[in-house]
């Protein structure tokens, strides 16, 4: 076993196109109310207990379908894979891993709101928390309108930009939730 | 929508003859077996009018064994041949098993690969072996009182389980002549229970606290669809946890010198009577004679015990927190708690579950019949025992799952929480020129490092044709079907060089060891295929010939190249011919053979089904 090394590098994407799978028009604009009916239609339909009668050859494709609907779903429920979905699906990358493409100004603000939270860990501050947290929304809320209307527009190198910036807020909110739980135990 | 009718043989029932389906609650320390009659769902009693099964075994001397009741009379006489709470080693190594226990159990533990194992009067016996007993007596039990054999069960296990537990859980069932319908959560089998009873609509909780296993699901109840948003727990934390506190607090306070195995023993039986008075009284007299002769005279009052049991109630509220935040919904979002488990039933447990969700829980349900209850409803359901108003389960996985990746770390490949049954696939490449296998090994569990998860699987995809680093493309696939099983693919994509593991091999048994083990057990001799009669097998034959014929006339053409189409048609030649013939088993091969080559047939036609059926949607491309 040598040569047998563990493996790396994760590269791979999407399959089905979520949009089309579940039957509702394609771009940012979902109706959360018709996503959930339109997903529940599809398991309905799909999903291998409604086969399970049927012989194992058969049973697995329902799995399949009904795995393809769950990700279609997962996709298309929160903005952030939806907007990822339609980004990528237009060829453009999103270099999830790399954050050079980040403009300076912007890594600064980051981590300058990190230094914060790791302050309002050491001092068990709820209160500053909140504060950042307010500050992201904030940043959120300009930049939400712009993701939408870069996609619409087809402008895929903006949208992919605003996107990204999108990706790391939300990743300083998890941080926030991580703090505050390790706060309540 | 009728897609196929193609059946296995030796499975098929006629259309609309009724299918005697149960479901089975394999607790910690009680199992009950329960199933629907005439549209209602009941509990099975034994012949006693006993409902509840105690999960105890004893493999005694001299041939002595018992499961159940009279199994857990003895328990404190011979405490290490009476095996009890075995479902706390299902799965586990002794590893585990000496992490949790720090021992305080009576028992001569045996280590083997993957799970530990017990070594008795009658032998060494796996926990899987013991659950299996437990299981048989249920499938008896159901058996003598439905009147005949039972088609399929729906075994519930822990929503917090991993894969390890979930395969042992089946294979348990497996051994002991069930054909496992589902895997279903506990929580979310009373949800089943408790939704459909009271057209319940809207987000719920499920707070389970077992005789050994803590679990918290929350839910959305729609009309006709039950969907778990989140699920999270403990599997080794429940009634026994307070027993042992108990135990602890007598020895302390009755200053007892150490003690042997049958000692502890009864002082965990007493812990457990003691506790159990306590929700319903102020204080309770802890009596126990000692081997010796000395008696053990206490008295616990419900301070005591809520100080004794405080860490672990709290211990609960940590999964509860974390359900609800990967669940995206608020404490003001959920409309009702419901309780599930004899543990509920302390007063210090209700107290703190109605603080935390800021409302009093829900408690008009029987807490100890509710998961059996909605296991039979789904089991009902599942055996094709349709009704106008059949509902739609959708559950997660508890535990991401990964693989192994450069320096001890896992990469997750499926998060916890993603909704079954998932198919997902990463692609990874080689680190090394010319490297030419690649080692995969399958974690599930939520820290980072490798050592900190529970390892699954081992496994190597060799023959990759040898390339500069990072050249290779090998596409790891992993599905998790809605028991919440894993099967794990690996494919390098220029060369198609695959390699598959269902994970089982580091934990659970093969499945020659099942074979073998169901070949020794003497009650399954009626379970033998080949020992059906003749005129049975011909039935078979006969209705998977006229299936097949029927699908061919249907979709041949469209669906099978000449080719395939052939071969079929030699098949149901070959049917045909054994058909006529007296010779079983060439009936049966036979039947098998044509079954086999109708496989992909089934497949597409399924396929096509459901696209046209979508296609009814009015979907251009799928
Ligand atoms: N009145 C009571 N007061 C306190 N505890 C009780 C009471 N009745 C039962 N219990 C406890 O409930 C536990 C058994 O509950 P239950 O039968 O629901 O568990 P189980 O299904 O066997 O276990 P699990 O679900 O964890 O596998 C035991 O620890 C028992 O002592
Ligand atoms: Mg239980």
């Amino acid at each position: 076993m040598s040569d047998a090394v563990t493996a790396a590098v994760a590269t791979t994407g999407p399959g089905a196109d979520p949009f089309a799978l579940l039957g509702l028009p394609r771009g940012m604009d979902v109706d959360p109310h018709a996503l959930d009916d339109a997903y529940r239609q599809l398991q309905a339909q799909v999903h291998p207990d409604r086969f399970a009668d049927k012989s194992e050859a058969e049973r697995r494709v329902a799995m399949q379908w009904a795995a393809a609907a769950n990700e279609a779903y997962r996709t298309l429920k929160k903005p952030l894979p939806r907007a990822k979905h339609l980004i990528e699906s237009a060829g453009v990358g999103l270099g999830e891993q790399d954050n050079t493409a980040m403009p300076a100004d912007f890594l600064m603000q980051q981590m300058e709101w990190r230094e914060q939270v790791a302050e309002a860990r050491a001092h068990r501050d709820d209160k500053g928390l909140r504060h950042i947290e307010h500050d992201i929304r904030g940043a959120e809320g300009r930049l939400w309108p712009l993701l939408s209307e870069r996609i619409a527009a087809a402008d895929w190198p903006a949208a992919a930009d605003a996107w990204r910036r999108l990706r790391f807020l939300e990743k300083l909110h998890d941080d926030i939730e991580d703090v505050r739980a390790a706060l309540i135990d | 929508m009728a897609l196929l009718q193609i059946s296995e043989p030796g499975q098929s029932t006629a259309p609309h003859q009724h299918r005697r389906a149960v479901g089975i609650d394999l607790g910690t320390t009680h199992s009950l077996v329960a199933t629907v009659r005439n549209s209602i769902a009941t509990v099975l009693p034994d012949e006693h009018g006993r409902v509840l099964l105690p999960s105890i075994v004893r493999y005694g001397q001299d041939g002595v064994f018992a499961v159940g009741v009279e199994a857990a009379a003895r328990q404190a006489e011979d405490p290490r041949n009476t095996l009890a709470s075995v479902k706390r080693f299902m799965g586990r190594g002794l590893a585990d098993v000496a992490k949790t226990h720090q021992g305080d159990l009576p028992y001569d533990f045996v280590d083997s690969p993957g799970m530990v194992q017990i070594r008795t009067a009658a032998g060494v016996k796996s926990p899987v072996e013991v659950s299996a007993e437990i299981l048989r007596v249920l499938r008896q039990r159901a058996e003598a009182s439905l009147g005949g054999e039972i088609t399929g069960a729906v075994i519930t296990v822990p929503a917090y389980f991993d894969d390890a537990q979930r395969q042992a859980t089946k294979d348990a069932a497996q051994l002991a002549g069930l054909e496992v319908l589902r895997l279903l959560n506990e929580p979310t089998a009373a949800a089943i229970a408790y939704g459909l009873d009271n057209a319940a609509e809207g987000v719920y909780a499920v707070y389970d606290l077992g005789g050994g296993t803590f679990d918290i699901s929350i839910l959305r109840l729609t009309k006709g669809v039950f969907e778990v948003l989140a699920t999270g727990g403990d599997s080794a934390l429940g009634g026994d946890d307070f027993d042992r506190r108990i135990a602890c607090w007598a020895i302390e306070a009755g200053q007892l010198p150490p003690l042997g195995a049958r000692d502890l023993r009864a002082l965990q039986v007493e812990a457990r009577e003691v506790k159990e008075a306590l929700s319903s009284r102020e204080a309770a007299r802890f009596h126990v004679k000692l081997q010796s002769g000395d008696p053990v005279d206490l008295t616990l009052d419900t301070a005591t015990l809520e100080s004794l049991g405080a860490n672990l109630v709290t211990k609960t509220l940590k999964p509860c927190r974390q359900a609800l935040r990967d669940a995206g919904v608020d404490i003001a979002d959920i409309k009702g708690v419901v309780l599930v488990g004899g543990s509920t039933r302390m007063p210090m447990v209700r107290a703190a579950v109605a603080e935390f969700f800021g409302q009093a829980p829900l408690t008009n349900l029987d807490p100890d019949q509710v998961v059996a209850l909605g296991a039979a409803r789904q089991a009902h359901l599942l055996a094709g025992n349709r009704s106008g108003d059949d509902w739609l389960l959708l559950d997660v996985i508890p535990l991401s799952l990964g693989i192994e990746t450069m320096g001890g770390l896992v990469e997750k490949i499926i998060p916890r929480n993603a909704t079954l049954p998932i198919a997902r696939a990463q692609e990874f490449t080689t680190f090394k020129d010319g490297q030419t296998a690649m080692r995969i090994h399958v974690l599930q569990g939520e820290r980072e490092r490798v050592d900190d998860c529970r390892s699954l699987a081992h496994f190597e995809l060799r023959g990759i044709p040898p390339m500069t680093a990072g050249a290779a493309r090998i596409k790891v696939e992993f599905e998790v079907d809605a028991d919440g099983l894993l099967a794990v693919t690996a494919r390098e994509q220029s060369t198609g060089v695959t390699a598959q593991v269902a994970v089982k091999p580091s934990y659970g048994l093969s499945d020659d060891d099942i074979a073998r083990m169901l070949r020794d057990s003497f009650d399954h001799a009626r379970d033998d295929l080949d020992a059906r009669a003749l005129a049975e097998v011909q039935v078979d034959a006969d209705r998977l010939l006229d299936a097949v014929r029927a699908a061919l006339a249907a979709d041949g053409e469209a669906l099978l190249s000449d080719t395939e189409r052939e071969a079929i048609e030699a098949r149901i030649v070959a049917l045909a011919e054994a058909r006529v013939g007296t010779d079983r088993s060439a009936v049966r091969q036979a039947s098998d053979a044509l079954s086999t080559a109708t496989d992909d047939f089934a497949a597409r036609r399924m396929d096509a089904g459901i696209r046209s059926a979508l296609a009814g949607r009015s979907i251009e491309s799928i």
